[in-house]
């Protein structure tokens, strides 16, 4: 059963549960960001993700990136954290869609070999697709290794986002693991009874059955979660609490994050 | 087709999330009539197992192993609204918290994924499942069809979004700043890896879940069944209704016209002849100015009255009924 679809899948389940138990950790550190009003940081790395998107200049983006390693050592995220959750996915996938761009793109010759050309402007196109993906990806993940997801979601309200979006978001969150746990514990017990290799009908057939499973228990909780919510008084309105209160260091911080903003925008006039 | 940020300028994403928003409130709007307190646990924990289908290994003919979206199993179950927003909020959750899929394009990965994948999923699923029982073989055909051409419906829009970026954003030296292939290399890139691999994933899960469904759990499939007694009795209508619009063309056989038909005949009066220049139709005579064949001109129009006809007969009973509710 090595390397079945059925270890793979138990992978991915505990390689999903090890990062979030990894960000709640690191969330709840004491580190610059951690201590940051989360309005501020949802604003400001949210600004200084659109301006990597935006930015038409490599040096800009790739300042961004210096900037947000900066602020990752800042909050004690550690770096091999960084590499393995987030810049190895990143250059993988982002990678391989930009390694043709070198030949492909037309051109002035920058390098030919065997035959190969590499142009200038396949270079500059490289460079612009993995340095934006890495920059934003790296901004994107300091939001919420240094903020508890529930403080991110209250975070939004702010920001006009529909608190039944702002509920569903929170309570999908929490399912999520629930459901996890579920799908691990029924790929566990049955990788235990299963000996030898399956045949791959076999196997196909298991794995719809397996979902099939899973999405007949997660509406059964969905039944059973509506009852609880019913039977504690929900008639449908929500209310959520919003107390968070921004320090002086919070508008210094949101000074810092505008500041960022407006030299990258400067630098690219 | 979890893409990230930089593959998509801004305004394109922009774009996009403007264009997912009335997809979004529909669905929300539609979801909380439907269900009213039971929406937020449905979508909720329906987002989380989305979320979890997602992170499946699936094995695939040829030996290989791949990702499904699950889309196609939402659609036939929760139905297209509840499943844009549940395949959505798993897409929000993946790329804000998980870093899958880029925070800038988390409207158009949902535009792609969430909304043409659960509006095609749904409609060809509705359409080649037709009326058939809830055991029937010929829902799980429909169901595989369903995911297969759903997903490569949202990776074509997804292989032309990024086919546009190097016409419209690029540098003084040329250099795309996004992504940097063309339609002509873009669309083939992306559809290749997606009617093979991906592809077949959503399909081995769609066609494999409803065959386990219909043995298991068949009621989860009666939502979007489509059995309705109205359609199935008024089946040989729209038949009998199909072969008349086939068959117009007929009158275009018989020599002559009826007198004053198409225009006042001999001998008609003033006022008539009047009357008769205050109007031009669009279609005269049943012949569409854009075709040649007089034939093809009458079943054509026969089909465009036809579907008027029908138009209006649903908008007046809408009316009626949203004035009776």
């Amino acid at each position: 059963m090595r390397g079945s679809f059925v270890e793979r899948s138990l992978k991915s389940l505990i390689a999903a549960s090890q990062y979030a138990a990894g960000a709640e950790q690191m969330a709840a550190g004491n580190g610059a960001l951690q201590r940051v009003d989360p309005r501020v940081k949802v604003a400001g790395l949210f600004g200084l993700v659109m301006l990597a998107a935006a930015s038409r200049q490599l040096r800009v983006i790739g300042w961004l990136f210096g900037a947000a390693v900066l602020l990752a050592l800042l909050s004690r995220i550690p770096i091999q954290k960084l590499a393995t959750w987030i810049w190895l996915p990143v250059i993988l996938f982002t990678g391989a869609i930009a390694l043709p761009a070198l030949f492909l793109t037309p051109g002035r010759t920058a390098l030919s070999f065997g035959g190969f050309v590499i142009t200038e402007q396949g270079v500059r196109a490289a460079g612009f697709l993995i340095s934006r993906a890495e920059t934003t990806a790296t901004l994107s993940s300091l939001l919420v290794l240094t903020t508890p997801w529930p403080a991110v979601l209250r975070a939004l309200r702010t920001f006009r986002c529909p608190v039944v979006v702002v509920v569903i978001l929170g309570m999908t969150y929490r399912y999520i693991f629930v459901i996890l746990q579920t799908a691990f514990e029924m790929l566990e017990s049955r990788k235990s009874r299963t000996v030898g290799t399956m045949p791959p009908r076999e196997r196909r057939r298991l794995a719809a059955s397996s979902v099939g499973v899973l999405l007949g228990k997660s509406l059964q909780l969905s039944g059973d979660v509506h009852l609880a919510m019913q039977s504690r008084g929900f008639r449908g309105e929500i209310h959520l609490l919003e107390d968070f209160r921004a320090r002086t260091s919070d508008w210094l911080w949101l000074t810092g994050f505008t500041s960022i903003a407006i030299a990258g925008i400067w630098f690219q006039l | 087709m979890h893409i990230p940020d930089g593959d998509r300028s801004p305004s394109t994403c922009a774009v996009l999330f403007a264009g997912s928003t009335p997809f979004w409130y529909a669905s929300l709007r539609r979801m909380k009539r439907a269900l009213n307190t039971r929406m937020i646990p449905l979508l909720s924990v329906f987002a989380a197992f989305s979320f979890i289908v997602m992170m499946f290994n699936l094995p695939l003919p040829g030996g290989t192993t791949g990702h499904a979206l699950g889309v196609g199993i939402a659609a036939i179950v929760l139905g297209p609204w509840a499943s844009i927003l549940a395949i959505s909020i798993a897409l929000a959750i993946q790329a804000v918290f998980f870093g899958d899929g880029g925070i800038t394009a988390i409207g158009a990965n949902c535009f792609n994924m969430a909304i043409v994948g659960s509006l095609v999923a749904y409609g060809v699923y509705r359409l080649v499942a037709g009326g058939a029982a809830i055991e029937s073989p010929r829902r799980i055909v429909a169901a595989a069809l369903a995911g297969y051409i759903a997903i490569n419906a949202g990776a074509l829009i997804a292989a032309v979004e990024f086919g546009i970026q190097p016409m419209l954003f690029h540098d003084a030296a040329g250099a795309p700043l996004y992504a940097p292939y063309p339609l002509h290399i873009a669309i083939p890139a992306m559809m290749i890896g997606h009617l093979t691999i991906a592809g077949l994933a959503e399909m081995v899960i769609s066609g494999g879940v409803v065959a386990w469904l219909q043995r298991a759990e068949p009621h989860l499939l009666e939502a979007t069944s489509g059995e309705t007694v109205g359609w199935k009795a008024t089946r040989p209508v729209w038949a009998a209704l199909g072969v008349l619009m086939l068959l117009t063309p007929l009158g275009v056989l018989a020599a002559g016209t009826a007198w004053g038909e198409w225009a006042p005949g001999p001998g008609a009066p003033e006022g008539m002849r009047r009357m008769a220049a205050f109007w031009t139709a669009p279609m005269p005579q049943y012949a569409p100015p854009f075709l040649r064949s007089a034939g093809l001109g009458y079943a054509l129009s026969a089909m465009a009255g036809t579907g008027l006809i029908i138009l209006a007969v649903l908008i007046a009973g809408r009316l009626t009924r949203g004035r009776s509710q």
